[in-house]
C-alpha cells in the first residue's frame, strides 16, 4: 500500500466526491492510526474550485477551498502541469491578497495634487463616465495613439483589446525592457526564437544546471524549482555563478563568486576552453550552426588567464567548470535567467549564453532546451481593429534599439515627456503594474506623469502608482473573476481556466467588466460582443472541441503531446536569416553591433561604495505581495546583505560596528537616501556589492502594512544603462554606501 | 503486522527553504498569526568563499522519549501508540511546562490559552491524506510514513540515504529525520 502514489488519492471536484473516492480502501493504509482527540481544523472546503494563480506570472493551477462562503485555504491542483499539486508559498498566500483589508474597495476620483493620494469615492457610473470622457477628449485633441497602456497580469488582456480597438498600439509591460527582453533577443538572434514563459527548459532531465546570476529556489518559479529538486535527487549537479552564496549555491558542486558585471568574460572563457579542448558537440554544430570558425578565432585569446583578473575566478576553476559543464552535454543547461536587465550589454551576454547552449548541443535536446508548442484555441470573433495606429512611440526618432521585439515600457514613459519622439503620449492606463517600483528612477516616472492630461489606474491594491491617477478603478482579485483561458507553449500542452471562487468583495469588479463598460461608453461596443468573460472563454474552448464542463471541473485539460526534442523525433529548424544557429550574427554586424559578444569591463563605482544588487525572495513577487499579511508571517521586510569582513571596517560605524539586525540608511552615488533597512552581515556575499530583495520600502499611504517596511531598491536606481540593441534598462549600475541610524532599534 | 510508527524525513539536499510548508500548515490548521507549527532553519558555516549551507524544514520531532509528555501536569500532552505526540487542547491549562521541557522549541501558546504544536496533521491522516506540508512542498523534500513498514517511502529513504536527527545528545529519540 505504501507504494500508492500520493497523487492517486488526491481527488478534485467537490470535497464530498473527493472524500467518497478516498473511502475505505485507502484508510487501511493508516490502519494502525490511533483515534485522536485532536479536533479537525475545519479548513477543507465544502466546495473545492480549481483556478490558476495570479500571485506571480507563472500561473500555477490551484484548488481553492471554500467553506461557508469563505476561502479557507489554497492548495495545488495535481492535474495542472505547472503546479503538479504543489505550490510555492505565494500560491498558498492568495488568501492574504483576497482578504487584505487595504484592498481598493470603491472607484476613486482624484481631488488633490497628483501623487498626493487624495481621492473621493464615487459610483462606478461616475468613475466610468469620467474615464470615457477622458478617452474621448484625448482622442479628439491628440489622436488615439496619445493613450498608452501599461499592463501586467493575465487580466490585462481585456485592456489590451480595448486599447487596440480605441486605436493605439502603445501597449507595454515592464516585463520586457525591465526584465526578460535581452534574453528573448539574444536567443532570437541565435536560434530564431525566444524563450517566452514558462521557459521551455528541461531542468528535470538535465545532468548539469548552471545558474549565472539567476537564483532559482529564491526565484520561486514553481515548476522549475520542482524540476531542480528532481534533478538534484537524480544526481544532477549545479554550477552557480553569483556574487552571493545563494540558496542554489549552497547546493552546488561549484560556486563561482564572480565580480558583478563580468559574467560575459567568464562565458567567453568557458567557450575558449570548450572550443580549444574540443569539448563541443561537433556533429550538432556541423549540421545546425554557422560561424564556428569566426567564433573559434574570436575566443582564441579569451583564456581563463585572461578572464581571471576581470572575474576574480581562478583560471583553474574556470577551466574545470567548463569541462564539467561540457561533460554533461547535451543534457547541460546554462540557465538564461529571467530578469536579465543588468548592465546595458545584456543582449550580448544572453547571446553568449545562447552560443554556449549551441556548443553544448543542448537546444532542442532532452535535458536542455525543449521546443514545445501550445494548444490551438481559436479567438472569439470580433470586429477587426479598423484604425491603423501610428508607429509606436517608444523609441526616439524610431532609430534606436533596432531589435526591440516588444514595446518598451521605459520608452513609453520617456515618450511622455521628451522631444525626440514621433509624438508625445498624453494619457496612461495602468493595469496591475506599479510603475513607480517597476521602472528605473521613480522621479523620472513621476515627472512623466505630471505632464499627463489623463491617467487611469486599475488595480487590486492602492500601490504607489494609484496615488498618481485621476481615476482609480478597483479590480477584484483572481479568486473573484473569470479571465481568458490560458494555454501557453509547454512540453505538456494544456488549457487552464480561471474561474471565480467567490463573488467579488466590496465594490470591486473584474477587469473584463471594466474594459467592456468603458468600450460601451465610447462607441466601441462592437469590439466587446460577449456578455461576459465566461461566454468569451467558453466559446474558445468549445471551438477547439473541448468540454467546458470538464475544464471547469478539473481546472485544466491536457492537449495532445507532440515531440519537443530531437530524442522524441523533432526535426530542428531555425527561424534565423540563415536558417541555422547563428554563432556569428550577420544581422548584428549589419546594425553596427558585435556579431560575436565582446567583453568590456563594467564601470567601477566611487571608492567606498558598493554595487547595489537586487533579487527575489521565494515568499514575494516584486512589490505586489509586500502588503500581504499572510505572507508577511514568513518574510515581513527586506534586508541589505553586506559581507562580514567589510562590515567590520565600515566607515561611519567605528563606534558601533554593524551587526545583523541593525538599521542603516543606504545613500547612492547621486545622494539619494533609502528608507531605513536592517542589515544582514554575512559571509554569503562578496565584499564589493550589497544585495537586497526587490519590492520593499513602499510609500503608498493605502498600503498600511507594507508602508515603511524595508527599503526600496527602485528608489536608489537613479541611473541605468540602456541596451543599445533592444532598449532594455540595465539597472545593476548603481552604487551605495551605508550610513548608521542615529538611534538604533535593537 | 506491527503497529505503525509514523515519522517524517526532510531532504536537506533539495529543500530550498521557501516556507511553503510553513504557510500550508498555517492555512490548513487555521493557526493564529504568531503561531508556527513548522519553520525553516538555514545554517551557513565556513568563511567566504568556502561555505557550507544546510536548510531544514523543522517541526515537533515526535520523540519516543518525549519530555513534554513527562512534564505535563494535566495529561494534556500525550503520545499515541503510533508515535504521534499531541496536545489535547481541552485538558491543557497553558502552564508552559512542556515548552520548557522541549529542547526543539516546537511548541507555542495559542492565543486561546492552550499549547499548540505539529500534529503530523493527524486529522488528515485519518482521512487518508498526507500532512499539509508534505502535500504542498514544491521540492518534494518532505516524506511521511510508517517506519515499521519496510516498503514505505520513509523506510526506503532511511535505508538508502545518510541522515541525522537534531540534538541526538538529548537522547529523546526524535522521529523527524534529516537526509543529508
Amino acid at each position: 500500500m505504501s507504494d500508492i502514489s500520493r497523487r492517486s488519492f488526491i481527488k478534485i471536484g467537490t470535497a464530498g466526491a473527493g472524500a467518497a473516492a478516498v473511502g475505505s480502501g485507502l484508510l487501511s493504509q493508516w490502519w494502525g492510526l490511533d483515534s485522536s482527540a485532536m479536533p479537525d481544523p475545519q479548513t477543507d472546503g465544502d466546495q473545492v474550485i480549481p483556478t490558476f494563480c495570479e500571485l506571480c506570472f507563472w500561473k500555477c493551477g490551484v484548488l481553492a477551498h471554500v467553506r461557508d462562503g469563505r476561502v479557507t485555504k489554497i492548495t495545488g491542483n495535481p492535474e495542472h502541469p505547472l503546479s503538479r499539486g504543489r505550490l510555492c508559498p505565494r500560491g498558498t498566500g492568495g488568501i492574504g491578497l483576497l482578504y487584505d483589508p487595504d484592498r481598493l474597495k470603491k472607484p476613486l476620483v482624484r481631488t488633490g495634487k497628483r501623487g498626493a493620494e487624495q481621492f473621493t469615492e464615487v459610483s462606478w457610473d461616475a468613475a466610468l463616465d469620467r474615464v470615457a470622457e477622458g478617452m474621448l477628449r484625448l482622442r479628439e485633441r491628440h489622436g488615439p495613439e496619445a493613450l498608452a497602456l501599461f499592463s501586467h497580469g493575465y487580466g490585462g488582456s481585456w485592456f489590451k483589446h480595448l486599447l487596440k480597438a480605441y486605436g493605439s498600439a502603445n501597449i507595454a509591460a515592464p516585463s520586457y525592457a525591465q526584465c526578460r527582453g535581452p534574453r528573448e533577443v539574444g536567443f532570437e538572434l541565435t536560434f530564431g526564437q525566444g524563450l517566452g514563459s514558462p521557459e521551455p527548459l528541461d531542468i528535470e532531465n538535465t545532468r548539469c544546471l548552471t545558474l549565472i546570476g539567476g537564483h532559482l529556489g529564491e526565484n520561486m518559479h514553481n515548476t522549475q524549482v520542482q524540476d531542480m529538486a528532481r534533478a538534484i535527487s537524480r544526481g544532477a549537479q549545479l554550477v552557480v555563478v553569483d556574487p552571493r552564496f545563494s540558496t542554489a549555491a549552497g547546493k552546488a558542486k561549484y560556486w563561482l563568486p564572480i565580480k558583478p558585471g563580468t559574467d560575459l568574460a567568464l562565458l567567453l572563457a568557458w567557450m575558449h576552453v570548450i572550443i580549444s579542448e574540443k569539448l563541443y558537440d561537433a556533429d550538432y554544430l556541423q549540421q545546425h550552426a554557422i560561424g564556428f570558425d569566426q567564433l573559434k578565432a574570436h575566443v582564441a585569446d579569451k583564456t581563463p588567464d585572461w578572464a581571471y583578473p576581470h572575474t576574480g575566478i581562478r583560471p583553474e576553476l574556470i577551466a574545470e567548470t567548463a569541462r564539467f559543464i561540457a561533460g554533461a552535454k547535451p543534457a547541460s543547461i546554462i540557465h538564461p535567467g529571467r530578469r536579465t536587465t543588468w548592465y546595458g550589454d545584456d543582449t550580448q551576454r544572453q547571446r553568449a549564453v545562447a552560443i554556449l547552449a549551441a556548443l553544448l548541443g543542448s537546444w532542442g535536446r532532452r535535458g536542455g532546451f525543449l521546443l514545445p508548442s501550445g494548444m490551438d484555441l481559436p479567438a472569439f470573433p470580433y470586429t477587426s481593429y479598423h484604425h491603423k495606429p501610428k508607429t509606436i512611440a517608444d523609441k526616439p526618432k524610431q532609430t534606436l534599439y533596432p531589435l526591440a521585439g516588444e514595446t518598451l515600457a521605459s520608452g513609453l514613459c520617456d515618450a511622455t515627456m521628451k522631444g525626440d519622439f514621433p509624438y508625445n503620449l498624453k494619457g496612461w492606463i495602468v493595469y496591475g503594474s506599479n510603475l513607480i517600483q517597476a521602472l528605473p528612477d521613480p522621479r523620472q516616472t513621476q515627472k512623466a506623469i505630471e505632464g499627463l492630461e489623463f491617467m487611469v489606474a486599475v488595480d487590486v491594491l492602492p500601490s504607489e502608482i494609484c496615488g498618481w491617477a485621476d481615476v482609480v478603478l478597483p479590480e477584484c482579485t483572481y479568486l473573484e473573476r473569470c479571465d481568458d483561458v490560458h494555454a501557453p507553449s509547454y512540453k505538456e500542452p494544456y488549457v487552464a481556466v480561471r474561474q471565480p471562487v467567490i463573488e467579488p468583495m466590496y465594490d470591486a469588479k473584474p477587469g473584463w467588466w471594466i474594459a467592456r463598460e468603458i468600450a460601451h461608453r465610447i462607441g466601441l461596443e462592437d469590439y466587446f460582443p460577449w456578455k461576459d468573460s465566461f461566454e468569451y472563454a467558453k466559446h474558445r474552448v468549445k471551438q477547439a472541441g473541448y468540454s467546458c464542463a470538464e475544464l471547469q471541473k478539473k481546472g485544466v485539460l491536457r492537449g495532445k503531446q507532440v515531440p519537443v526534442c530531437q530524442e522524441e523525433g523533432l526535426a530542428l529548424s531555425f527561424d534565423t536569416p540563415s536558417g541555422k544557429i547563428e554563432l556569428h550574427s550577420e544581422a548584428l554586424k549589419n546594425l553596427g553591433f558585435h556579431p560575436i559578444p565582446e567583453y568590456s569591463p563594467p564601470e567601477e563605482g566611487p571608492p567606498g561604495m558598493f554595487r547595489l544588487l537586487f533579487g527575489r525572495a521565494p515568499m514575494h513577487t516584486f512589490g505586489r505581495t509586500s502588503n500581504n499579511r499572510f505572507l508577511s508571517q514568513v518574510f515581513d521586510e527586506n534586508e541589505v546583505w553586506i559581507n562580514s569582513r567589510v562590515a567590520r571596517g565600515l566607515p561611519g560605524f567605528e563606534e558601533r560596528p554593524l551587526k545583523t539586525g541593525d538599521k542603516v540608511v543606504l545613500v547612492n552615488q547621486d545622494g539619494v537616501k533609502s528608507n531605513p533597512v536592517r542589515a544582514r552581515v554575512t559571509e554569503r556575499i562578496r565584499g564589493d556589492c550589497v544585495y537586497m530583495v526587490h519590492g520593499w520600502g513602499h510609500t503608498a499611504k493605502g498600503l498600511r502594512y507594507a508602508r515603511g517596511r524595508g527599503a526600496s531598491d527602485s528608489e536608489l536606481i537613479t541611473r541605468y544603462k540602456v541596451d543599445p540593441i533592444m532598449g532594455g534598462t540595465g539597472m545593476n549600475v548603481n552604487f551605495v554606501r551605508l550610513e548608521p541610524l542615529p538611534e538604533q532599534l535593537s | 503486522m506491527s503497529r505503525p510508527r509514523y515519522v517524517m524525513t526532510v531532504d536537506t539536499k533539495t529543500c530550498v527553504g521557501c516556507n511553503a510548508c510553513v504557510l500550508a500548515c498555517k492555512s490548513e490548521n487555521g493557526l493564529p498569526e504568531q503561531g508556527y507549527r513548522d519553520w525553516i532553519v538555514t545554517e551557513t558555516t565556513g568563511a567566504f568563499p568556502n561555505l557550507f549551507q544546510e536548510i531544514r524544514s523543522e517541526r515537533c520531532n515526535h520523540c519516543d522519549r518525549s519530555p513534554c509528555v513527562s512534564a505535563c501536569p494535566t495529561g494534556a500532552s500525550y503520545r499515541q501508540e503510533d508515535g504521534i505526540v499531541l496536545v489535547d487542547p481541552a485538558k491543557c491549562t497553558g502552564c508552559k511546562a512542556c515548552i520548557a521541557a522541549c529542547p526543539y522549541g516546537a511548541r507555542y501558546v495559542h492565543p486561546r490559552g492552550f499549547v499548540d504544536k505539529c500534529t503530523f496533521c493527524v486529522h488528515r491522516l485519518t482521512a487518508g491524506k498526507q500532512p499539509a506540508c508534505v502535500d504542498i512542498c514544491p521540492t518534494d523534500s518532505l516524506t511521511f510514513g510508517d517506519l515499521n513498514d519496510p516498503r514505505s517511502a520513509v523506510s526506503r529513504l532511511l535505508k538508502s540515504r545518510r541522515h541525522k536527527t537534531l540534538l541526538p545528545e538529548e537522547g529523546l529519540l526524535p522521529h523527524v529525520f534529516f537526509l543529508i
